[in-house]
């Protein structure tokens, strides 16, 4: 396979793993006013997520990482023509951290979990705004500049793509809540799994379908389809009191959005409306040396964190119960 | 202003700020680490209700350590996008490396610190405060990696067919010479502030007599880590300073005000300088500082503004390569002179508290407190320093800053940008500040030392 390939892969596995384990912190956050109707639910709500959330967001640092140096002209035109967006998403994402590092130590709770809503709900409609839009094609110049501005952005298809993963990630978390609390606090991530699920099968189905019609390949029928079958069973799952597996299957279904995506995407990375502008992973790409260089650290590397991750999510695998 | 003035306030702006925690991070990380060694080790109490106290004030750093590192990252692609493409194929490497090898490590280890006191066996959870400190420590490696890169380039050819620089040797980057200086630089002085820090904060507490002895045994700990990081920063300052002038003459004749080639020159101390023609109007100096400082020798030759000026039109074409002499000459003193004060503080401190003596006047107390700042200062001027020192340049000798902005951004969007960030970063400074006073003068909790096997909430959770 060509290296230029395997950082495709590699930079598609990061957005992966950053969406299905940062799309639960999303979750949470989203469903905070919602499921946490005291301070000591709130509490308990945020402490699911708090001893992983942090290492959860370092794919994202990764994935922009990998970028930078696999494929340093998807990096440029994508951050500078997605300013303004990515301006949003980074403040909401600068007010999350502090709130979720601060609501404890402060006097007072009520701003910091606004501020967690809003930064948690930010981000997960915007991924999707910014993803349907580089899947879509954007306006591009010959020296692959953005000529775009912040409304070209703004069309149906990205804002649809807003609300699926919106949907999706909100579905994410309640699933996530309904396997790590009891109780209470456990029935009710239920009722919003439910809610969340619905939602997510009908606007993460309609994108799924437009992009499979726009930009699909026979194999990514098969990644809509597990999409879908991901959702229904995190639904029929959750119906059925099985935690896990609900939280497995959505778990899969955000696998197959993303790799819908991805999969549509090659051998773009991103996609110019005149298609003789459009970056491919050949013309985006660093050069073999360096690919070869960021290939071995990768293969090193990768396994030891997916480990130590691992055994994270090992340490803190009981389920919280809320503690007045 | 047009898009570069306002790239450039802005990169200044969240760089400075990102590196106020920084270095409170990287030093309080591996104090912390150390004291619940201690407490490994020796069993004491005092130990583990240190480790706590010190380990809550770190977090509250860490945490606008963390989120303003993103932005970071960020906006070498929205802001400078002619750079990354420019660079990309040698510069991302090392960011890479970073996220890869190092900020997964700290993240995710710090992360079973906070919430893993009653779930880990001792010696396992001893180790995820280690491993997180170690990941901080490889964290500044790489991005000291990819700065040096550009203030010295090595390992890379220029393309000419695309126009961009590649790389050929990725331990030339990750070896360059200048990496070497500065990472133990950045490294000292981040002890010497989270030193600073533990010292001004146990003084504050010893003036009030709270908890003597366990602000006592903190305040000897930083005291000496203080001391010895100082020196490790004036050497390897020394060993930067000679470097720079062999890489980058024109900054350290910038950083000295000094207009043309001398021998025997001297180290200025204060200078009114008249940039417009080149000289100064007054200038006191050491006698032979200079050479001394940059050359190791009495009577070294070290290049002079005016000098170098006319050979780098000669090499790369009519221009002005001289950076803001004024704000190089007072940064580079000024860094000096704040870290040479901490040093002394420190010095002074072990001094006083010798053979178990506690510093009686309140002097001492306040000065220690005041004290807290001066790291900050000479961190901060130090960046300002090293970045102002080199311009016109992005790359040194390679593309200029001019070149280097996202060549498709407008005034209203780099300016709404800048305008947010600035506001949110004040904010967020008011909100640190007040918690870690807050949690200074609450001091250390009493029932950690009692009911250190109580499984209720982690004390350092949310």
């Amino acid at each position: 396979m060509e290296l230029t390939t395997v950082w495709f892969l590699l930079i598609a596995v990061l957005w992966t793993g950053y969406f299905v384990l940062e799309g639960f912190d999303f979750g949470v956050g989203i469903l905070l006013p919602v499921l946490g109707r005291d301070e000591a639910e709130r509490g308990t709500l945020v402490r699911s997520i708090g001893p992983v959330w942090d290492g959860n967001e370092v794919w994202l640092l990764v994935a922009g990482g990998a970028t930078f140096a696999a494929f340093p002209e998807w990096y440029a035109t994508l951050f500078s023509g997605f300013y303004l967006p990515l301006f949003l998403i980074l403040l909401a994402l600068i007010v999350r951290g502090v709130a979720l590092e601060y609501r404890s130590k402060s006097d007072g709770t009520r701003g910091w979990d606004r501020a967690f809503f809003w930064g948690s709900l930010g981000p997960a409609f915007l991924w999707g705004v910014a993803f349907a839009n580089i899947v879509r094609g954007v306006p591009l110049d010959a020296a692959h500049e953005y000529t775009g501005g912040l409304l070209t952005l703004l069309n149906p298809y990205a804002l649809l793509g807003g609300l699926a993963t919106l949907a999706l990630f909100t579905l994410h978390g309640a699933v996530f809540t309904a396997l790590k609390t009891t109780g209470e606090l456990r029935d009710r991530a239920r009722t919003a799994a439910r809610w969340a699920g619905l939602a997510a099968l009908v606007l993460g189905g309609a994108f799924l379908l437009i992009t499979q019609l726009m930009t699909g390949t026979a194999g990514t029928w098969v990644s809509v389809a597990v999409a879908a079958a991901g959702i229904a069973g995190a639904l029929v799952a959750t119906l059925r009191g099985r935690d896990g597996w609900a939280f497995a299957a959505n778990a899969a279904a955000i696998v197959a959005v993303t790799v819908t995506l991805f999969g549509g995407l090659w051998p773009d990375v991103m996609p110019a409306l005149d298609p003789a502008n459009s970056l491919t992973v050949h013309n985006a790409a660093s050069t073999p040396y360096t690919l070869g260089v960021m290939t071995w650290v990768a293969a090193i590397f990768t396994p030891v964190v997916l480990a130590y991750q691992a055994w994270t999510y090992w340490v803190f695998r009981r389920r919280l119960t809320v503690t007045r | 202003m047009d898009v570069l003035d306002l790239s450039r306030w802005q990169f200044g702006i969240t760089t400075v700020y990102h590196f106020l925690f920084v270095p409170l991070t990287i030093g309080l990380s591996v104090l912390v680490a150390g004291f619940q060694t201690a407490w490994h080790r020796t069993g004491d109490a005092a130990y583990l209700r240190m480790t706590k106290f010190w380990g809550r004030l770190f977090l509250i750093n860490f945490a606008m350590g963390v989120v303003t590192g993103i932005v970071q990252e960020f906006q070498f692609g929205m802001n400078w996008s002619a750079y990354s493409r420019f660079v990309g194929d040698v510069f991302g490497a090392p960011l890479a490396m970073e996220g890869l090898m190092a900020f997964f490590l700290e993240s995710t280890f710090l992360g079973l610190w906070i919430f893993g006191w009653d779930k880990l066996p001792k010696r396992v959870h001893l180790a995820t405060i280690w491993l997180a400190a170690i990941g901080t420590n490889i964290s500044a490696y790489f991005i000291l990696a990819a700065n040096s890169w550009m203030q010295h380039p090595v390992g890379y050819r220029l393309n000419p067919a695309t126009g961009r620089a590649e790389l050929t040797d990725i331990w030339a980057v990750l070896t360059n010479v200048t990496t070497l200086a500065t990472f133990p630089h950045v490294i000292f002085g981040a002890f010497v502030t989270a030193g600073a820090f533990v010292i001004g904060v146990s003084a504050w507490q010893l003036a009030r007599e709270r908890e003597t002895d366990l602000f006592r045994k903190s305040a000897r700990a930083a005291l000496v880590v203080t001391l010895a990081a100082s020196a490790g920063v004036a050497f390897s300052g020394h060993w930067q300073a000679q470097l720079m002038t062999r890489q980058q003459p024109m900054k350290m004749a910038a950083a000295e005000a000094l207009w043309e080639d001398e021998t025997s020159a001297g180290f200025s101390v204060f200078a009114v300088g008249d940039v417009e023609n080149g000289r100064n109007h007054i200038n006191l100096q050491i006698p032979y500082g200079l050479s001394l400082l940059s050359t190791n020798t009495l009577d070294g030759k070290v290049e002079g503004i005016n000098d170098i000026q006319a050979r780098y039109e000669k090499t790369y074409g009519p221009g002005d390569y001289r950076p803001v002499v004024g704000l190089a000459y007072w940064s580079f003193r000024l860094m000096i002179g704040f870290g040479a004060l901490a040093g002394l503080l420190a010095l002074a401190g072990l001094w006083l508290t010798r053979r178990g003596r506690m510093p009686a006047g309140p002097w001492f107390h306040r000065a220690a407190v005041l004290g807290i700042g001066l790291p900050f200062l000479a961190n901060t001027l130090g960046w300002i320093f090293t970045e102002v020192g080199r311009q016109p340049w992005t790359v040194f000798g390679m593309m200029r800053t001019a070149a280097a902005v996202s060549p498709g951004s407008d005034v209203g969007e780099v300016a709404t940008t800048l305008v947010g960030f600035t506001l949110v970063y004040a904010v967020l400074a008011v909100i640190e500040v007040r918690l870690l006073l807050k949690f200074i003068r609450k001091g250390p909790e009493l029932e950690d030392a009692v009911h250190e096997d109580e499984p209720a909430l982690p004390a350092l959770s949310y």
